[in-house]
């Protein structure tokens, strides 16, 4: 184990600090064979300022950068709304198969069949979850997703002569990016408040209803974690006024196998591979947000769609563009390694193993949930679905002990801290959600660490203000991250002016 | 936690202080606690004109971004041009030199319908 000052001088020190000149890490021959002619004076430079380090040196800072990491291999990363499962390694290999992970994506379709047939596939199965039979694989992320959903309520309103809808109604238990999203397709927003249990109010909605109103953004589960108790009349309000219903599907995994967007009259959603169907998932990247939607709107999806080819021997799936889409979201095909993936963990888990594990996730919650209630104030009571909403309320008022330091003080403890200070409808808010793939006696050690650090607020509050003790790095100065960040590091004064 | 008698306030947490026809705007101590670190403001050019309950600028703290609400209808005169290099003054003087935007009062009748110090306490949530 190494000490604390071994550590700190890991995350100070970089590559450059440690840098020898001459130092090598793999020794070359000398090149013997003919030269080229040298470039002309004032062409050529010197001083790239790169680090020279042995191979040795190398190994063992990136190493020891490696151990500085937190993922959900290391230990419970109850990071609610990102659904931090544990991702099965068979899902790993089969995307590193050298006939996918080989594939160019400027390569001819006759030479990718397979992988062509595989993302068929992943789009009708993914039509199958969602009920919601026209699928698009090409957004790249949830956001992305959500904003093609958004640009093809926006078309298909146009093509109906109906341009004057400008208005997206977003309730305030939405995922923040839903807003954004509507707003970046050029809608204005409308926020509803939820009612009192949690649940969005059909009454506030039918306030807002009228036709200046193109669509409402639902996300299911809302942010609270909770099922939106009226989403069917919900949708009927939304339909009788000629509006469309956008899903955020990003809290798909407890509906898994049960409940389908289809089936309660959702026009088009977005999934998050990267949460619901594995992928290493977090530090930005890489996702995929594919969007489904019914047949209507199936001409208004992304480009390219993947369709069966008319009868030819060797070219049987086709890269194509739906008759009125709204384009391509990117160069290429979005991220093909996130579908492959998903496309393994369905296909292994089948549809008894999908409702199986939006069982359990469930379960998970709920158990979590009654752990942590005596010790927690949890402003929407009863039960959950993915994920619970805590407060630090009664931590801050009586022991002057915020959310954040309650976060800071899991590190010490080795678990990843939950979503903090989200849904903002929620004070001080812990958004913890534990994922099925979290063994009971995780949970409960989870949930035992969360009232060691309510008792540890009570009797020795700075204890929670100096946290975390153990991390490489204690409290950055996040004002100063945030408004004068050094993104670029330079060896030494002198060269920084240079 | 304790606000000043002298200003009118809001229940969106803003503060008016009212000398000469003109109103100076801020955000409450509550506010900014709730906030927390104040890493931006955006402040409106003075000359725009606003409505009571308009959008007139944008706070970004390290936890959230909010909407700033117009108090009153007026026009702006002056900006807290401090703050686009010293947000945290917001945390730091909530009162004083976090002051904001400073208005020529359109309708003095809206002044009424501001809150007492006594009676933007009562409305926070309890403690």
């Amino acid at each position: 184990m190494t000490s604390k000052s071994d550590r700190e001088d890991i995350g100070a020190r970089l590559s450059f600090d440690r840098s020898v000149s001459g130092r090598r890490a793999v020794d070359t021959p000398e090149w013997d064979g003919p030269r080229a002619e040298p470039l002309p004076e004032g062409l050529t430079r010197g001083g790239l300022r790169l680090p020279e380090l042995s191979q040795g040196q190398l190994v063992r800072y990136y190493t020891a950068l490696s151990h500085l990491n937190f993922g959900v291999d290391s230990g419970t990363y109850p990071l609610g709304s990102c659904t931090m499962k544990y991702n099965p390694k068979v899902n790993d290999e089969v995307a590193g198969l050298p006939g996918f992970a080989g594939v160019h994506p400027l390569a001819p379709e006759v030479e990718v069949q397979g992988t062509l047939e595989v993302l068929f596939e992943l789009q009708e199965m993914l039509g199958a979850i969602t009920g919601l039979p026209a699928v698009s694989l090409a957004p790249a992320a949830g956001a992305q997703g959500e904003l093609a959903g958004m640009l093809m309520v926006k078309k298909v309103l146009q093509e109906r002569g109906e341009g004057e809808r400008r208005r997206v109604i977003v309730p305030d238990s939405a995922h923040g990016t839903n807003p954004a999203s509507a707003a970046m397709v050029g809608f204005t927003v409308t926020e509803i408040p939820s009612g009192p249990g949690g649940s969005m109010d059909p009454a506030a909605l039918e306030r807002e209803l009228d036709d200046t109103v193109a669509a409402l953004m639902v996300t299911l589960p809302n942010t609270l974690g909770l099922w939106e108790r009226d989403i069917e009349r919900v949708v009927r309000l939304v339909h009788d006024n000629g509006s469309y219903v956008y899903g955020d599907g990003a809290n798909l995994n407890p509906l898994l196998g049960r409940i389908r967007f289809g089936d309660l009259g959702f026009d088009v959603v977005h999934l998050n591979l990267h949460k619901t169907f594995s992928t290493p998932h977090g530090g930005g990247g890489p996702g995929a947000g594919p969007v489904c939607a019914t047949p209507e709107l199936a001409a208004y999806l992304p480009a390219p769609v993947i369709v069966p080819a008319a009868v030819d021997d060797e070219v049987r799936f086709r890269l194509a563009r739906p008759t009125s889409s709204i384009g391509r979201l990117q160069q290429f095909h979005g991220n093909i390694g996130v579908l492959l993936r998903a496309y393994a963990y369905i296909r292994t888990l089948g549809l008894d193993g999908l409702r199986a594990t939006s069982g359990a996730a469930v379960l998970n919650a709920n158990y979590l949930r009654s752990l942590l209630e005596e010790h927690y104030a949890l402003p929407y009571p009863g039960t959950v679905m993915h994920e619970a909403v805590f407060s630090g309320a009664r931590q801050r008022r009586k022991h002057g002990v915020r959310t954040y330091d309650i976060a800071k003080r899991l590190i010490d403890y080795g678990f990843h801290p939950p979503t903090v200070y989200f849904p903002l409808i929620v004070e001080e808010a812990l958004m913890i959600e534990p994922t099925e793939t979290e063994a009971r006696e995780d949970i409960e050690a989870f949930a035992a660490t969360m009232a060691a650090i309510a008792e540890e607020a009570a009797q020795d509050p700075d204890v929670l203000h100096n946290a975390p003790h153990t991390a490489p790095i204690s409290r950055l100065d996040e004002a100063t991250a945030a408004r004068r960040p050094e993104l670029r590091w330079w060896p030494g004064e002198q060269a920084r002016e240079e | 936690m304790d606000f000043p008698s002298d200003l009118s306030y809001t229940p969106e947490d803003e503060w008016v202080r009212v000398e000469d026809g003109e109103a100076s705007i801020g955000i409450t101590g509550y506010a900014q606690d709730q906030l927390g670190d104040i890493v931006f403001v955006d402040l409106p050019e003075p000359g725009r004109t606003f409505s009571k309950g308009e959008t007139f600028g944008v706070i970004e703290s390290v936890k959230a971004v909010s909407d700033l609400f117009m108090p009153l209808s007026g026009e702006v005169i002056a900006r807290n041009e401090r703050l686009a290099d010293e947000p945290e003054l917001v945390n730091e003087s909530p009162y004083e030199d976090g002051w904001m935007i400073r208005v020529r009062i359109g309708n003095a009748d809206e002044l009424d319908a501001l809150l007492s110090a006594d009676a933007y306490r009562d409305q926070l949530p309890e403690d």
